[in-house]
Order: structure tokens, then C-alpha cells, then sequence
């Protein structure tokens, strides 16, 4: 589904990724861990198409299509979904106006009839139950007021709504209560599907707990320098980074 | 005379202005009055280059054709530029070779304002070059300076060393007709600083002029132009007191600075001219063009002032970005008590793609002053991605006062960003309260305050410079409540 | 006739002068000497200060000049026979409001042009107001206009033949809104002076719509005071509707005068107009009053709009609001000049002043001047002005949800004028402007939407707001 082939990406004149190689299949789970300043929001951000970070060198594949020929929102409407780290505030654009604008959009782009108003409304509710999100959300505009809870809740909510086949949570977890964590994680995990993947950033291995990862990634020094299964996450959590640096350095 | 005479005993008994003295230096001045007589006396007692001359002639031809400007928020008598006197000197004893052989009676008013040579020589590193009314009298550290290839003299000297550089960045950024009071100035300025920062050079030291009005009736018309070539940066101080008068005195100055391509110049300033006494009586005028012109990409020009003191204030700092990625900065602390009157802010024009500039104004009035911020942010046609955010303040202490804020922001360009706040408000009671019970008398409470809230500007000066500042505001605000 | 722009404008002024002296006749025997005197004090003042130019301070960007070159002729020429255009006469169904119109100046509704409701409300034509209730209309004509300080009003003063009065009784909150609609359907380029008076007695209460169209393509130019008065309590929801085309010229002053505890509301959308200026001054005389004057334009072509608000809190616990917020787009120039006086006796006054701005084009230019004076300590004052374009940040997270460019544009525009639609109380009325604006800035704001006629659509709700120049 995506392979990214010795990716440089840098932001004004300073480089933040290396080199970096990482292949994602459909229907895995893959889980990029590592110290702060190590470049992985910066992945995030480069695969979804932020334009303040430049490509150097290397390319992005994804469904045998050239990714980072795509525009943002044609990326998206293939599929791809970034949960903000820091989903940004919108004011006077309600969420369901978002929402509505989004699907339709996305829906022309496959080619399919947009959604009645009634099937529209229906289908936001049944989501919404996913992520155990109240009704008054409806109106509110797009983050505004959000408690951060609230916030990473919205996002897993339209993921929910959107559908994506490769969807990357950048710190979906970072500033959740345990109750939170519990709701997020379980909207990722029943959203999971053969046909789609999911790629978790995240600094703990508390979240892994809930969306079990096949494969473990940390990176450092902008590449991916070790990968793993679950139990490298475990053996993080107990030992930190340092041992890592160390192989490196050895 | 006698009632001169009165006038000066009244002076030095009455200490409500910390600075307000008169120091008896001889001087060499010419009559009173203003025509193109005068102009050409001034240029031939200067032994100035034709082209001086002619620049003079111009700019005073245009001065009579033009109006004073009347669209401050200000109230001004009526100045009458004939009752003026356009020249005077310290009569020139011998050369001097040291400090030692400078008047007695000169350092003795250094002395008083604090400001000894000797000590700013030792203490401060800083080079100072010394201007008591019009004219130069001393200039320290150039040996060091020199080393660096740096040039810093009075503007007279520079004008016969390096008469090439004078004319070469002269009126290139305040041109001549720019206003009244710039062309007045152009027309019979008597001296200032030059300052031109080579190449590459990082000045070691910060580079400092105190200005001084001493001499009866005499109008003040400083010139100051300050170069910094490419990759040049330095950092330059000009403070003001002078002494007590009941006459109005035109202070009129103008300040050109010229940044080339990554080239970096930070004005400061503190302005502590006499303000007048409590009734609004006398009082300096104030009336000073200050431009900065960032020529190439990635020059920065920065103003910081502190403006404590003139019954009349009339000054706008500004910044043209020119060069692509250059910076401009206002950083400024207007205080006003009693009846001053200030009309102050900056302008910035942004000419270059990229650029960026930030205004910073904090005002604070008291007693039966008016404070009027007045700014003006332009973002041409081609100046793409251009960034200005403002802030002003205003704080007002007591129910007679007024604060004013006239902030106008033009935009021609898509892309810029302009963002301008401000906000007006008094001292809570519940900080004062705060305060006073934390067992601050309410003086020092407000002065507390007030330099708190002064602070982001404040930081912006050198070390020593903000603590007289922050003693200048906490002084300039006695007796304002109650 | 002469090339010269200059002896042109001129000539404008002194034909007006030479005007008057035909007209003054007229004005001597119909009027008393009350207005005479006024109307004779006013030309004195007009002949002083002429046509504001760009030299005057709140003129200096906006250039009147090219305006005062047309050949005008003088709504007074005119006969009173006007109907009301006959496409303009099926609109606005929906929308629950008295509707009284004014077609070139001049008043068409019923012969005797007052209408007096149960509760005592009077709305009534300028010149039969005059006759009919001598008592309120002397107590509050001209008193807050200030002749001298500009040339048009003073020239309003002199020539003002026709306008609205309005008459709110004492604690009677009138429930139909009032609609009044000022068109100009003429093949001759039209300058007319018209005055409104609108008095809302003791805890009155009005909701009132002033609409400016035009339905030709000719130059016109309207030159309207408006003076209100506002008594303690009462409460004034003020709505205007400017959408004209590009050819015309709209200017108004507004004079407010509110008492204690009043509230008066305006909201001014402009969406079209060849120059439009807006002038509004509110003195707040009373404690607990409160103005909140907001508005919304959306400029494009070669238009201009330059809404000017003086607001004097001249005693103390007075709260005001100024907010207007703009699109600018193609060559379009938009002005806004906020002035906040708070005297020296207005402590405890609460004023905040916002102009936002979106620009679309580098041919387009937005000038703001915030401006405030503060002559007392315990006030709470603000005032913001952003010149910008949309939220970078914001934009990519819409993108990331695939919504393309265009569209995200779209909505956060939308968003950014929503701010001043939802405060339109009227419900119909904020959801017309809402539709209008959503088309005015799709572009699809098309002859076909506009028509009143609706022939594609019969049992489509219409739009109030008409434009028949672009059918």
C-alpha cells in the first residue's frame, strides 16, 4: 500500500528526515515510536502534504500511485487521513458542514452519489456512537472550545466518517485521560479492516496496549532505525532510548 | 537680564526637574532669525564643500514653500523661526588633547547629569561622543574603533574627512522636502554623529551620544546618519536631558539609518528633555524625523525608545523595507505628565517580498498630558508574504489625561498578514491593593507597574540604558497620583 | 461646458447654488420660516465647504471627485407621479415586513403617505410629516447634524425634499418590522438629497430594514441623512442593505442620539455599489446606553466602500461595539475609519472596535484606521484591525479531509462573514443575506437568482434583494 524510499524532507534548509524506508500492507498496524525531534511528525505531516516541508530526495508510493505528486486533498480523497497532533480551530465552520462537505467531495471523487441530508445525518450518528461522541457537537464549530479530549475524540470520529485506507495518528494519544485513551483506541481498533492500515506515532507504549501493533519502528536521527513486533515496544517502555543510541553508536 | 537672572537662580532652587541646570560655557553665536544668510553662515562657519552649501539652499527654498503640519493630536503655539537662533559653538578654547583639557565647566555638567566621560570610558566600554548644543566637543574611543575600520565622529568632522560617504548617503532617506520640520533642519543643521559600520565589522562596542540643549533661545538641529555596510551590525545609544528654561526651545533632529544587505543597525534611544514645569510652562519641542532604510535582503533596523520628557513630542521612527527577508522593529515607552503632549508611533513600509515588521508601543498618561500613538503600516503591491503585527497600549493614570491611539494600516498585497491590537486601561485598584499590601507605598507600587508593564520594551535596551529608564519612568511619574 | 475635472466639480456646486436660488421660492411658500431659516443657513454652509475632497482628513482615501463629474440632474426637477417599478412590486412574500418605497426619491405608498397603526406607530413620507405632526418633527429635526462638517450634509440640509419619518410612542414595541426601500429606476442620472427621521419614544422598540437599489445602469448619486433619537430605554434593531450597481453612488449619514438604557443596533451589509460611504455618528447622552454598529461588505470590480463610525460615549457606563469585516476582491477598495471618543466625564465605559479584512487581490487595497481618544482612566477600550488572507493552518486541515481548495476557500469565508450575518435578528432576513452572500462569493450570484420574476421557479421563496440591472 505505501512505500516510502529513502525519504530526505527538510524545513527551511535544515534537514529533519535522513533517508527513511518504510513499507506499510494492507490490513497492518504499524507503530513508529522514538524521542522528541526525531522527525516523526514530520513523516505525518509530509505524507498528508504539508507544503511547509520540502522533499530533498526519495519518493512516496502509495497504491502504486506517485504520493507526493498528489494535492493535499486529493491524498485525502485516496484515502489518506492524518489525525492531527494538534487538530487546529476553526471558527463560524460548523462540524457538520465540514463533515458534509468532506463526504461529498470525497464521494464525487469515487464517484458516488452524495448522501441525502437525512442519510447524511443518519450516517453522522451512527459514527459518532463509534467514538461515544455527544449530539451538541453537531453545531459546534470545527475544534473550537474542545477540551483536548474532545479534540483526538473528533478526529477518530472523522476517521470514522471518511473511511480511509491508510490513516496515521500522530500522538492520537498524547493528553488523554485512561477513559479517553479506552474510547479512541477502541473507535481505531474497530475500524480496523483487511483492507485498510493504520500507522500509530506515539511516545508510549500505553496506547499499543489497546491497538496492538504487527510491526514496532523507532526512529531517531530522522530514519527508522530498528524495527520489531509488539515486544520491542514493551522493551522501550522499560529500558527508554538510550540502549538504541548506543547500538547505533557501536 | 536680571529677570534672567531670576529666572536661573529659580531654576536651580527649584528641583522638580532632576536635570533642569544652567551651565555657564561661552559661547559663539550668531543673530537671531533665519534666512539664507543665515544658511550660508552656518555652512562658512563650518568651512563646509559647496555641495553642503547647495544641499542647505535647497532644502531651506523648499522649507519656505512648504506648511507646518497641523494633523497631529497636538496642540502647538505658535513658533516663531525668526526669534530663533540657527548657530552657536562652544567657543573653541585650543585643540583638546585629553579629557583633561576640556572645560572644567563642560565636564562639571557631565558631571551632574552623571554622565562623566571618564567613568562611561571605564565602566561602560562605550565609546561617547558628546554634544553640548551644536557642536562636538569630544570624541572618545576612536582608537578602538579605528582598528575596526569604524567611523564615528561628529557629523562636522566626518564631513571634511570623508566628505565622499557624507554625500554619498546624505537626505537618501528623509529627502530634504520630506516635511517642515525635516526641511528646516536640512537647511541649518549644525552638527550630530556620523557612524559607518565597514564591511563584515561588528561594532565591540555599543556607540553612544549624549545631546544637550544649553544655550538660551538656541534652536537645536542635530544630523545624525549611520551606515551599516553588508553584514555590519552595531548597537547605538543617544540619551537626552537638558536643562531648565522658560522659553521654548525647537528641538528639530533628524536621524537617517542606512542598513545594506545583511546588515543589522538598533537604534535606542532615551529622550529626557525638560518637559516643562507643572503648569505646562516652557518645555522643549520636540519635533524629530528618525528613518531607517533596510536597502538590502535580510537587514534589520530596530528602534527602541523611551520618551520621558519634551512638553511637545513629535516623532515617528520608521522602517522602508527595501531588501527582501529585511526586518523592522519599534519597540517604544512614551511617558506623559503634567501638560506634555506627545504625538509618537512609527511607520513601517514594506517595499520588499518577505518582509517583516513589528510595533510595540506602550503609553502611559498622566496628570493633564495627551498621548496619542499615531502609526502607519503599508504593504505594497510586490511586497508578497510581508508580516507586521502591532501592539498598543495605553495606560492611564488619573482622570484628566488622554490616550489616543490612530493606527493606519494600508494593504495592497494578497499575501501580507497585518495584525494590529491594542487596548487601554488604568492600574487596577485590585493591584495596587495588592501591592500596598504587600507593604510597597503607592508611588512605588505604580512605578512597580508601570515598568512592568513597560517591560517588553524595556528589555529591548542595552543593559545600563534600562536602568535609567526604568528610574526615568518611575521619576517622570511622581506626584501623578493622588 | 468645460474638460477641465476640476471647474467641472465646480460647476456642480455652483449649479447647486444656483439651484437652490430657483427652488427657494418654492421651500418660502410651503414651509414655515423654521425650515426656510435652516434650509438658508444650510447652502451658506454648503457654498463654505463645498464637496468633501481628499484633502479633508476623512476624505483623504476616498476620492469623490470622478463622481462629481456626471451630468445630474436634480430629483426636485421631477414630478411626484412615480410607481413603483413594476418587477419590484411581487418581492419579498416571505418576508414578514411592512414594506414602504421610495422610487427615485420620492415616496409612492397611498395618496396621503402617512400610516398610523393601532399602537400609535407613525410612518409617515418627510414632507407630510411635516404638516401632520409639526410637534415631534421640530423637537427632533436637525438635532444632532452637524452642517459644517461636511458639505453633503449640508447640502442635504438645503435640499432635502422627501425620506421617511418614523414615530414610535412611548413604551410601544411595535411587532412588524418595517421595510423601507429606496430605488432608483430612472433613464437620467439621478442626484437626490433625501432625510429620515426616525424617534423611538420611552422603551420603544423597532426593528427597521432600509434597503438602497437600483434598477438602471444610470449614474445616480444619493445623498441621504438619516437622524434618530432614541429615548431612555427605547431599543432599535437598524438593518441596511446596500447592493447597487456600479455605477451609483450611496452616501449616508447617520445621526444617533440615544438616552439612557437605549440600545441601538445596525448592521450594514454592502454588497455592491459604485462608492458607497457610510457615515455614522452616535452620541450616547444617557447611562446604560449601548450602540453596537457593525456591518459586512464584499467588494469586487472597481468598487468602493468606506464606512466611517464616530461613536462619543459622552457620559459614563456606556457600552459600544464596532465591528465590520470584509472580502476584498479584483480592484476593489475597501475603507474603514472606527473612531472612538470616550469624554472625559465617561468612566466605566466599555468600547471595542474590529475591522477584519480578507484580500483576495494585490490590485485591491484595504485601508482601516481604528482610531481611538481617551480622555478618561476607567474604561475598558479596545481595538483590533487584520488585514490577511485565510487561515494557512486552517486551509490544510480542510484539504487533509479532501476538501479542495475552492471550497475550503469557500468555507472559511463564509465562516468569516458568519460573525456579522448571525447577528441579523430577523430570521428570514439572515438567511436571505446568508444565501446571498454564500452566491455573491461562489460568483453565481447570476441574473437569474436575482429576478424577482423567478420564472424557472415558480414556487421558489423569492429574494427581497433585487437587482435588475443584471437582468
Amino acid at each position: 500500500m505505501l512505500q516510502i524510499k529513502d525519504l530526505h524532507v527538510s524545513v527551511q534548509g535544515k534537514e529533519i528526515l535522513t533517508g527513511l524506508n518504510l513499507e506499510v500492507n494492507a490490513g497492518e498496524v504499524h507503530a513508529i515510536m522514538g524521542p522528541n525531534g526525531t522527525g516523526k511528525s514530520t513523516l505525518a505531516s509530509v505524507i498528508a502534504g504539508n507544503e511547509n516541508y520540502e522533499v530533498t530526495k526519495g519518493e512516496i508510493i502509495y497504491n502504486s500511485k506517485n504520493l507526493l505528486e498528489l494535492s493535499i486533498e486529493d491524498r485525502a480523497r485516496e484515502g489518506v487521513f492524518l489525525g492531527f497532533q494538534y487538530p487546529v480551530e476553526i471558527p463560524g465552520v460548523s462540524m457538520t458542514n465540514f463533515m458534509r462537505t468532506a463526504l461529498d467531495e470525497i464521494r464525487e471523487y469515487r464517484g458516488e452519489k452524495p448522501l441525502s441530508a437525512a442519510q447524511f445525518l443518519k450516517y453522522m450518528k451512527q459514527k459518532k456512537a463509534l467514538v461515544e461522541m455527544q449530539d451538541k457537537l453537531n453545531n459546534r464549530s470545527v475544534n473550537e472550545g474542545f477540551s483536548g479530549g474532545e479534540k483526538k475524540k473528533n478526529e477518530i470520529f472523522q476517521m470514522a466518517m471518511l473511511e480511509p485506507k491508510l490513516a496515521i495518528l500522530d500522538e492520537t494519544d498524547s493528553g488523554l485521560d485512561i477513559d479517553a485513551l479506552r474510547i479512541v483506541a477502541n473507535g481505531v481498533t474497530k475500524l480496523k479492516s483487511p483492507e485498510n492500515a493504520t500507522i500509530v506515532i506515539t511516545h508510549y507504549q500505553r496506547l499499543l496496549d489497546y491497538i496492538v501493533p504487527d510491526f514496532v519502528h523507532v526512529m531517531y536521527e530522522g530514519r527508522i532505525v530498528k524495527t520489531g513486533d509488539k515486544s520491542l515496544a514493551l522493551e522501550l517502555e522499560e529500558k527508554g532510548y538510550d540502549w538504541i543510541k548506543d547500538e547505533l553508536k557501536a | 537680564m536680571a529677570k534672567d537672572e531670576q529666572k536661573i537662580i529659580g531654576d536651580v532652587t527649584n528641583s522638580d526637574y532632576k536635570y533642569g541646570f544652567y551651565s555657564d560655557i561661552e559661547t559663539d553665536t550668531i543673530a537671531k532669525g533665519l534666512s539664507e544668510e543665515t544658511v550660508r553662515i552656518i555652512s562658512m562657519k563650518k568651512e563646509e564643500p559647496e555641495w553642503l552649501l547647495d544641499f542647505r539652499l535647497k532644502a531651506y527654498r523648499k522649507w519656505l514653500t512648504m506648511e507646518e503640519p497641523d494633523w497631529a493630536h497636538l496642540n502647538i503655539p505658535p513658533i516663531d523661526f525668526q526669534d530663533i537662533i540657527y548657530y552657536a559653538a562652544p567657543k573653541k578654547k585650543k585643540e583638546l588633547e585629553s579629557l583633561n583639557e576640556v572645560d572644567p565647566e563642560l565636564l562639571d555638567t557631565f558631571n551632574k547629569l552623571g554622565i562623566s566621560l571618564e567613568e562611561q570610558k571605564k565602566l561602560a566600554g562605550v565609546a561617547v561622543d558628546a554634544v553640548i548644543d551644536s557642536v562636538s566637543v569630544k570624541t572618545t574611543f576612536s582608537a578602538t574603533l579605528e582598528e575596526k575600520g569604524i567611523i564615528f565622529m561628529s557629523f562636522s568632522e566626518a564631513v571634511q574627512k570623508y566628505p565622499d560617504l557624507v554625500k554619498k548617503y546624505l537626505g537618501t532617506v528623509v529627502p530634504i522636502g520630506d516635511n517642515y520640520f525635516a526641511a528646516l533642519n536640512s537647511a541649518v543643521f549644525s552638527d550630530g554623529s556620523f557612524c559607518y559600520i565597514p564591511k563584515g565589522v561588528r561594532s565591540p562596542v555599543e556607540l553612544s551620544t549624549y545631546f544637550r540643549i544649553n544655550t538660551a533661545n538656541t534652536g537645536q538641529f542635530e544630523r545624525t546618519l549611520i551606515i551599516a555596510d553588508e553584514g555590519a551590525y552595531v548597537s547605538y545609544l543617544e540619551g537626552c536631558t537638558a536643562p531648565q528654561r522658560d522659553e521654548n526651545q525647537l528641538h528639530a533632529a533628524i536621524v537617517e539609518i542606512i542598513a545594506h544587505k545583511d546588515g543589522e543597525v538598533k537604534y535606542s534611544t532615551v529622550q529626557n528633555w525638560y518637559p516643562g514645569d507643572k503648569e505646562g510652562k516652557g518645555g522643549i519641542y520636540n519635533f524629530v524625523t528618525k528613518r531607517g532604510m533596510c536597502e538590502g535582503d535580510r537587514s534589520k533596523i530596530s528602534w527602541t525608545q523611551v520618551e520621558t520628557g519634551s512638553a511637545i513630542t513629535w516623532k515617528y521612527p520608521s522602517c522602508v523595507l527595501k531588501g527582501d527577508f529585511s526586518v523592522g522593529e519599534f519597540y517604544s515607552v512614551a511617558v506623559t505628565n503634567n501638560y506634555q503632549q506627545a504625538d509618537t508611533g512609527s511607520k513601517m513600509i514594506h517595499l520588499g517580498k518577505n518582509t517583516k515588521s513589528t510595533i510595540i508601543s506602550k503609553g502611559i498618561s498622566a496628570g493633564k498630558s495627551h498621548n496619542s500613538y499615531r502609526g502607519l503600516v503599508r504593504i505594497n503591491p510586490k511586497a508578497d508574504n510581508s508580516r507586521n503585527f502591532s501592539q498598543c497600549d495605553s495606560l492611564l493614570l488619573g482622570d484628566k489625561c488622554g490616550a489616543h491611539t490612530f493606527p493606519y494600516i494600508e494593504s495592497m498585497n494578497t499575501s501580507a498578514i497585518v495584525e494590529h491590537e491594542a487596548t487601554t486601561s488604568k492600574i487596577s485598584d485590585a493591584q495596587l491593593f495588592y501591592c500596598q499590601q504587600r507593604g510597597l507605598s503607592p508611588e512605588k507600587s505604580i512605578g512597580l507597574i508601570v515598568n512592568g508593564y513597560a517591560k517588553e520594551v524595556l528589555n529591548q535596551l542595552p543593559m545600563e540604558f534600562a536602568m535609567e529608564a526604568q528610574k526615568l519612568l518611575s521619576i517622570s511619574l511622581e506626584n501623578s497620583v493622588g | 461646458m468645460t474638460d477641465n475635472p476640476k471647474e467641472i466639480a465646480l460647476e456642480l456646486k455652483d449649479k447647486l447654488l444656483q439651484r437652490f436660488e430657483s427652488v427657494l421660492p418654492h421651500f418660502e411658500s410651503d414651509e414655515s420660516d423654521f425650515f426656510v431659516n435652516k434650509r438658508k443657513k444650510a447652502i451658506e454652509a454648503f457654498k463654505e465647504v463645498g464637496f468633501p475632497s481628499t484633502k479633508n482628513e476623512s476624505w483623504r482615501k476616498t476620492d469623490l471627485k470622478p463622481f462629481l463629474l456626471k451630468d445630474y440632474s436634480f430629483s426636485f426637477t421631477e414630478n411626484n407621479n412615480n410607481q413603483i417599478p413594476s418587477a419590484y412590486k411581487c418581492n419579498i412574500n416571505q418576508f414578514d415586513t411592512d414594506l414602504f418605497t421610495m422610487v427615485n426619491g420620492k415616496w409612492v405608498n397611498g395618496s396621503d403617505g402617512v400610516t398610523t397603526y393601532d399602537n400609535g406607530t407613525v410612518v409617515a413620507s418627510l414632507s407630510t410629516a411635516k404638516i401632520a405632526f409639526p410637534e415631534i418633527f421640530e423637537k427632533h429635526f436637525g438635532q444632532c447634524v452637524v452642517n459644517e462638517r461636511n458639505g453633503l450634509i449640508a447640502l442635504n440640509s438645503a435640499f432635502y425634499e422627501e425620506g421617511y419619518f418614523i414615530y414610535v410612542p412611548d413604551n410601544v414595541s411595535h411587532n412588524t418590522n418595517l421595510q423601507m426601500v429606496n430605488i432608483i429606476e430612472t433613464n437620467q442620472n439621478i442626484l437626490t438629497n433625501t432625510r429620515n427621521i426616525v424617534v423611538l419614544g420611552k422603551n420603544a422598540r423597532l426593528k427597521l430594514v432600509h434597503c438602497d437599489d437600483s434598477v438602471d445602469n444610470q449614474y445616480s448619486f444619493i445623498n441621504n441623512v438619516t437622524e434618530i433619537c432614541l429615548d431612555n430605554g427605547a431599543n432599535l434593531d437598524f438593518y441596511k442593505l446596500q447592493n447597487k450597481d456600479d455605477e451609483a453612488v450611496v452616501l449616508t449619514n447617520t445621526f444617533v442620539r440615544q438616552d439612557s438604557d437605549s440600545n441601538f443596533t445596525s448592521n450594514t451589509v454592502v454588497l455592491n455599489g459604485g462608492l458607497i460611504r457610510n457615515d455614522t455618528y452616535v452620541n450616547l447622552n444617557g447611562g446604560g446606553a449601548n450602540a453596537d454598529v457593525i456591518g459586512l461588505y464584499l467588494m469586487d470590480n472597481k468598487q468602493i466602500v468606506d464606512n466611517h463610525v464616530f461613536i462619543a460615549h459622552n457620559v459614563s457606563n456606556c457600552t459600544s461595539n464596532q465591528l465590520f469585516k470584509g472580502i476584498v476582491d479584483n480592484e476593489a477598495r475597501a475603507i474603514f475609519n472606527g473612531h472612538t471618543l470616550v469624554k472625559q466625564d465617561a468612566q466605566q465605559t466599555l468600547a471595542l472596535q474590529n475591522n477584519n479584512n480578507i484580500q483576495l487581490t494585490n490590485i485591491s487595497k484595504i485601508d482601516t484606521h481604528p482610531f481611538l481618544e481617551i480622555y478618561a482612566d476607567d474604561v475598558k477600550c479596545s481595538h483590533g484591525a487584520t488585514v490577511g488572507q485565510l487561515d494557512m493552518e486552517a486551509m490544510f486541515y480542510l484539504m487533509q479531509r479532501g476538501i479542495c481548495e475552492r471550497n475550503a476557500k469557500m468555507l472559511l469565508m463564509v465562516a468569516f462573514v458568519g460573525q456579522i450575518i448571525n447577528k441579523i435578528k430577523l430570521p428570514n432576513l439572515q438567511k436571505s443575506v446568508d444565501e446571498l452572500v454564500r452566491k455573491r462569493l461562489k460568483g453565481e450570484l447570476s441574473s437569474c437568482e436575482q429576478c424577482s420574476i423567478q420564472c424557472a421557479e415558480p414556487d421558489k421563496p423569492l429574494h427581497f434583494d433585487i437587482d435588475m440591472s443584471k437582468v
